[in-house]
């Protein structure tokens, strides 16, 4: 059941926090759903399952809902039919209060520095593991450096390191390779399985393929 | 608690190194009440008496000159939605943030108006009870400014709106307020409608703004 093995070295994610509680086996759960953007159908009948130490991997072309569908899940969006259902998890928490959302907009504040802005979510969030954030990304002689003057590649790692930061169940990442070199890649591709290897779920929606077998792929289907 | 102060904390921090918050609402301020002498004439005896009045119109047009960009920048740059998966209810964060917004340029106004009362020939003895109406309208402003701001959050150039939504609401706090402003047996009472207005607004106005912005995310 779980695929997580024969992935290889990942980086170990320190999973014990008061905000991420789960039983053995967690699953994630879409059933028939249907989304609908500006009046215009995005997609109908999704349906997946996806359990511990899993990844789900949508493809699709540009506007064909892969956004939406992460969006959906996290809560941030609303489903004009079915139900997205979250097993095993905390169940005093919602699905995206248990998830990271990473998406093309990076959340980082310009005037304050790499350091502040991870130590910000850290806090915001529940408590984060300041160094193994820095470590995730290779941000550590950054970590001084006003994020108004970091490369649009080294914004993203700075918001993708809030991964490592502060541990979550499942993670919504909305196309995270984008602007990311092969070494910041590889780093990726090593967080996601330990994450995985861990237990955690994660749903990637990617056009470039990541060098991590995915346990199911969901094609999503073509623009209008 | 301690994942609000963080927000509350971030949000000063950003204030200080951007600067315009209580910087421009000052300047704004100050312009406005030296012009009107100018426009006014020089009639020390009118001047005395509209100086509360005045002041606190001037106050009120301050507060709200900033209040558009209150969750403005953290919608467009993601962070709103981080923050709305956080396990922070979003209503205390529209809560920190207006509370931000009070530290960051309703407070140092509501500090410094009654000092450039002596501009417009404000009668010495009201200053104290001018001082206290204002920092108590103050927080009444910032949670009202918040709500506007919710409610205008993705619509650019929402400034104008932001005004015409909340100025209606910001009338019970300068009635009040103004009466509360001229030494009378008017400034208990009005002191203490101030503070129910503050304290109906700290109730409702995270609620209110929490729904707006979670429309805003869908």
């Amino acid at each position: 059941m779980l695929a997580s093995a024969g992935r290889g070295e990942g980086i170990a994610l320190p999973h014990a926090s008061r905000w991420v509680k789960r039983g053995p086996m967690v699953q994630l759960h879409a059933d028939s759903l249907a989304c609908q953007r500006g009046g215009r159908t995005v997609f109908t009948d999704v349906n997946f399952t996806l359990s511990s130490g899993q990844l789900l991997e949508l493809r699709g072309p540009n506007g064909a809902g892969k956004s939406s569908l992460l969006r959906l899940i996290a809560g941030l969006g609303e489903a004009i039919s079915g139900q997205i259902t979250l097993a095993g998890g905390n169940g005093d928490l919602s699905i995206g209060q248990q998830a990271h959302y990473a998406a093309h907009q990076e959340a980082i504040k310009a005037p304050l520095t790499v350091a502040e802005n991870l130590k910000f979510w850290g806090d915001f969030l529940g408590g984060g593991d300041m160094a193994a954030a820095l470590a995730a990304f290779d941000l550590g002689a950054l970590a001084d450096y006003p994020a108004a003057l970091l490369s649009a590649g080294q914004k993203r790692r700075l918001s993708l390191a809030r991964l490592a930061l502060v541990p979550r169940l499942l993670w919504l990442l909305d196309e995270p390779t984008v602007g990311l070199d092969a070494n910041s890649l590889d780093r990726l591709t090593r967080l996601l399985r330990g994450h995985l290897s861990g237990g955690g779920l994660a749903v990637v929606a990617t056009h470039a393929p990541l060098d991590l077998t995915a346990d199911a792929t969901l094609v999503l289907g073509t623009a209008r | 608690m301690k994942l609000i102060w963080a927000l509350i904390r971030r949000d000063l921090t950003l204030a200080t190194r951007q600067g315009g918050g209580a910087g421009t609402a000052i300047g704004f301020f100050v312009t406005v009440i030296v012009l009107l002498p100018l426009g006014l004439g020089p009639d020390q005896a009118l001047l005395q008496r509209i100086a509360p009045g005045a002041l606190w119109i001037a106050l009120l047009l301050s507060v709200l000159l900033s209040a558009e960009r209150i969750f403005q920048a953290d919608y467009e740059d993601g962070s709103l939605d981080a923050m709305a998966l956080g396990v922070v209810p979003l209503e205390l964060v529209v809560l920190a943030k207006a509370m931000a917004h009070w530290l960051t340029t309703s407070l140092p106004l509501a500090v410094v108006a009654p000092l450039f009362g002596f501009l417009i020939n404000l009668d010495p003895q009201d200053i104290l009870p001018l001082w206290l109406a204002m920092m108590l309208g103050s927080i009444f402003l910032s949670l009202l400014a918040a709500l506007g701001a919710a409610i205008t959050v993705a619509l650019r150039r929402g400034g104008l709106l932001v005004s015409l939504l909340i100025l209606p609401f910001y009338v019970p706090c300068l009635i009040f307020g103004v009466a509360a402003s001229r030494a009378s047996e008017l400034v208990q009472p009005s002191l203490l409608i101030l503070t129910a207005l503050v304290l109906a607004s700290f109730v409702l106005v995270p609620v209110a703004a929490a729904a707006a912005l979670r429309a805003y995310l869908k």
